[in-house]
């Protein structure tokens, strides 16, 4: 295991060790570690190609590892539990003709639920969420997001304790983001175990309360975001009034100075002996401000530089068969 | 939105069974109502072209299935005057009179058993006619002769004094000899079951196929494949189509049974040596079968296509087998009794067709039972293959490097 730092006094929706997958000869994961605990809302963040989907895809069974062992909701068998289990594919897909109530109890039979109750309940959701004009069209009757919210409420329909999504975000618009996060933590506030995966760090940054970091097809880190934070030191910005002085011996080595500002990580010791000096050396302290790691640059200390700038500019995945 | 939906969940996992069913449920309703289905009912006007073409192919079949005739043993003058009466009755008649041929050169055993003459002239004849035009006698398996015993009567009648006023006695002469001629007219109703199991089964695999490959287009599949084991979702897709094709063949078997209540005795097959109820009842479930096996091998295909052009180039060799291995159960069924017949048998995807040929032409029922085991087994193994198939290569995400499947390497550097 590599860099796993979550606790295990929680208990786990999701265990999982060394898996591995290769396809005609090129390994896509080597070697995936994670514990996902129970009601936690979890991120899986890496550029395209870092082997996420095909990390879930294992845990849901639809492929098998080459090696490796997985426990889902207590089940060594994903099938097992696929009533409880909901999953949104990164490549969205429902019947055309299809109407998009029909689509929802489909979607909701298939883990188990009785046609006439998803039907019911199909109803139900598309009018809670604004849809309820659609219950009767058909889904190539709808535009693309219009088709995807229908395949999200299907993914829930049957109330299911482990939500996996792939992508959840791409080919949503803003406003429609934005509900998807509230309802995303909604299901986690009920006790639903949220996973996603996604290449947009601002969404795990604001839900997660943990992250797995796949880069190359491993699991370079994985535990809750503030430890992600706190591998990399806080970044001080000071700007003073006095341009040289024998205050500037007091300022770490590696600082680095714009104008009047200067920028270096935040000292081990702290803050106060370095306020002390200054003060001592009239710098003339005009402002300072520490600021805490984001999970962007947390990503880059940890991932490195290359999947970083991989994911700065990527565009959305097209299917690579 | 809102996280209101989420207070109870429901419990219970699906059972395979019960996974297929959903599956099956859906595709069938979609087949259903669709287009397809309209084409899908319109399907045996290709299989009745094709099966003509096909027919010449079985040549040997043919030959050997010639309308049943009488072999005439009689006094010269009495066999032609029998011949010519049936030749003139026959003008004004049609073609409902049985085809009677002089045996020209019976030998004098044959003469006193007129009998003898179907097993000595390999099933030629399916009766003999001996005596004269007063007194006829005809001598063959009872239900044949009793059939004929009118239309003899006739032909005698006008035979021995031009007119049909005065009908002779037909003496019947039921023989324990088996009807051979029987036999080879029942090769007929094999061959023809035969040729409307393989054009049903190709083009319902066919239809399973475009089926799973619109689906993957569709990305629906990686849905199902989360939610229900992948031999659900196949076992699913065929049962679906099974049921649409079964809705097919009862609309095609009203129609046929309508047209051949119109048409009379013109449209009749030799009846099949397990009677035709027990030939229905076997050609349902050995189409069923050849569908499942056939069906189960396209959908493996179609696990491993990406587009149409993949799966034109996986399912021609696959296609080709299986009219080859049509065209030898057509043959093997000319070799009864032999080790051609047995391997056609042994063979999975000739057997349900040499079955059926089996079931027309000998009456026992209990190697039905054997084989229909040992084809079930054979679709069991397929499906669970192709879905591991399908497991294994059809959900790649990612980089997969820069070799290419065997079969685009075939196609491409040819």
């Amino acid at each position: 295991m590599t860099g796993n730092v979550s606790g295990f006094d929680r208990p786990l929706a999701i265990e999982a060790r060394g898996l591995v997958k290769r396809f005609e000869g090129t390994t896509a994961v080597g070697g995936v570690d994670l514990c996902v605990p129970k009601g936690a809302v979890y991120g899986i963040l890496g550029p395209n190609g870092a082997g996420k989907t095909t990390t879930l895809r294992m845990l849901l069974g639809i492929i098998e590892p080459d090696a490796g062992y997985r426990r889902i909701l207590g089940a060594q068998r994903p099938h097992d539990v696929a009533h409880a289990i909901g999953y949104l594919p990164e490549e969205r897909g429902l019947y055309p003709a299809m109407k998009a109530t029909e689509a929802i109890a489909f979607l909701g039979a298939l883990r188990g639920l009785p046609l006439k109750e998803g039907r019911r309940r199909a109803h139900e959701l598309l009018e809670r969420h604004g849809l309820g004009y659609a219950a009767d069209r058909q889904i190539r009757q709808l535009s693309k997001g219009m088709a995807q919210q229908v395949q999200i409420l299907g993914t829930l329909v049957h109330r299911p304790r482990l939500v996996i999504f792939d992508e959840p975000f791409s080919g949503l618009d803003a406003l429609n983001q934005g509900k998807l996060e509230a309802m995303m933590r909604g299901l986690a506030q009920d006790g639903t175990t949220v996973i996603f995966s996604t290449h947009v760090i601002a969404h795990a940054e604001r839900l997660c309360d943990e992250v797995a970091i796949i880069a190359g097809g491993r699991v370079p880190f994985a535990g809750p975001v503030d430890v992600a934070r706190d591998r990399i030191a806080a970044q001080v910005r000071l700007e003073t009034r006095a341009q040289d002085g024998p205050w500037r011996a007091a300022l770490p080595a590696d600082s680095r100075q714009e104008g009047r500002f200067w920028h270096f990580a935040l000292p081990n010791g702290g803050i106060e002996p370095l306020l002390r000096a200054l003060i001592a050396g009239e710098a003339g302290i005009l402002s300072l401000s520490i600021e805490r790691a984001g999970l962007h640059d947390a990503f880059v200390a940890i991932a490195g530089e290359a999947a970083a700038r991989a994911l700065s500019t990527e565009k959305p995945e097209e299917p690579r068969r | 939105m809102s996280h209101g939906d989420h207070q109870i969940g429901h419990k219970g996992r699906l059972s395979m069974l019960a996974a297929a069913w959903v599956v099956a449920r859906r595709d069938f309703t979609a087949i259903l109502f669709s287009r397809t289905f309209f084409f899908f009912l319109l399907g045996p006007l290709f299989p009745v072209i094709v099966g003509l073409l096909a027919g010449s192919v079985g040549q040997r079949v043919d030959q050997s299935s010639a309308a049943p005739a009488i072999g005439v043993v009689m006094a010269p003058g009495d066999a032609q005057a029998m011949i010519a009466a049936r030749g003139r009755l026959a003008a004004r008649l049609g073609d409902g009179l049985p085809e009677m041929r002089l045996v020209k050169d019976a030998s004098p055993a044959e003469r006193a058993d007129p009998g003898a003459v179907m097993v000595s002239r390999k099933g030629a004849y399916a009766g003999v006619l001996s005596g004269s035009p007063a007194a006829p006698v005809l001598s063959g398996p009872g239900p044949r002769i009793t059939g004929w015993q009118g239309d003899v009567a006739l032909i005698a009648a006008e035979a021995r004094d031009g007119s049909a006023g005065s009908w002779p006695r037909v003496r019947l002469a039921k023989t324990a000899v088996p009807p051979q001629g029987d036999s080879r007219s029942r090769l007929r109703t094999a061959q023809g079951a035969q040729t409307l199991l393989f054009l049903l089964t190709m083009m319902l695999a066919g239809m399973v196929l475009s089926n799973l490959v619109e689906e993957k287009g569709n990305k629906i599949i990686e849905v199902l494949a989360a939610a229900i084991p992948m031999e659900a979702v196949f076992f699913g897709k065929l049962f679906a189509m099974l049921g649409v094709s079964l809705v097919g063949i009862a609309v095609w078997g009203g129609v046929g049974g309508a047209l051949y209540l119109s048409a009379g005795s013109a449209l009749a097959l030799p009846e099949p040596a397990v009677g035709w109820p027990a030939l229905i009842g076997l050609g349902v479930v050995y189409f069923a079968m050849a569908y499942l096996l056939l069906g189960s091998v396209f959908l493996a295909i179609g696990s491993l296509a990406n587009t149409v052009r993949e799966v034109q180039t996986l399912s021609m060799p696959v296609t080709m087998m299986q009219l080859m291995l049509f065209f030898f159960a057509t043959y093997a069924m000319t070799q009864p009794g032999s080790t051609v017949e047995m391997l056609a048998v042994i063979l999975p995807f000739s057997s349900p067709f040499a079955m059926l040929a089996r079931a027309a032409q000998e009456p026992a029922l209990w190697p039905h039972a054997a084989a229909l085991g040992w084809q079930a087994v054979w679709v069991l193994l397929l499906v669970r293959g192709g879905s591991a198939l399908f497991r294994r290569r059809a959900m790649k995400s990612g980089p997969q490097g820069q070799r290419r499947k065997w079969w685009e390497r075939v196609v491409v550097e040819g």
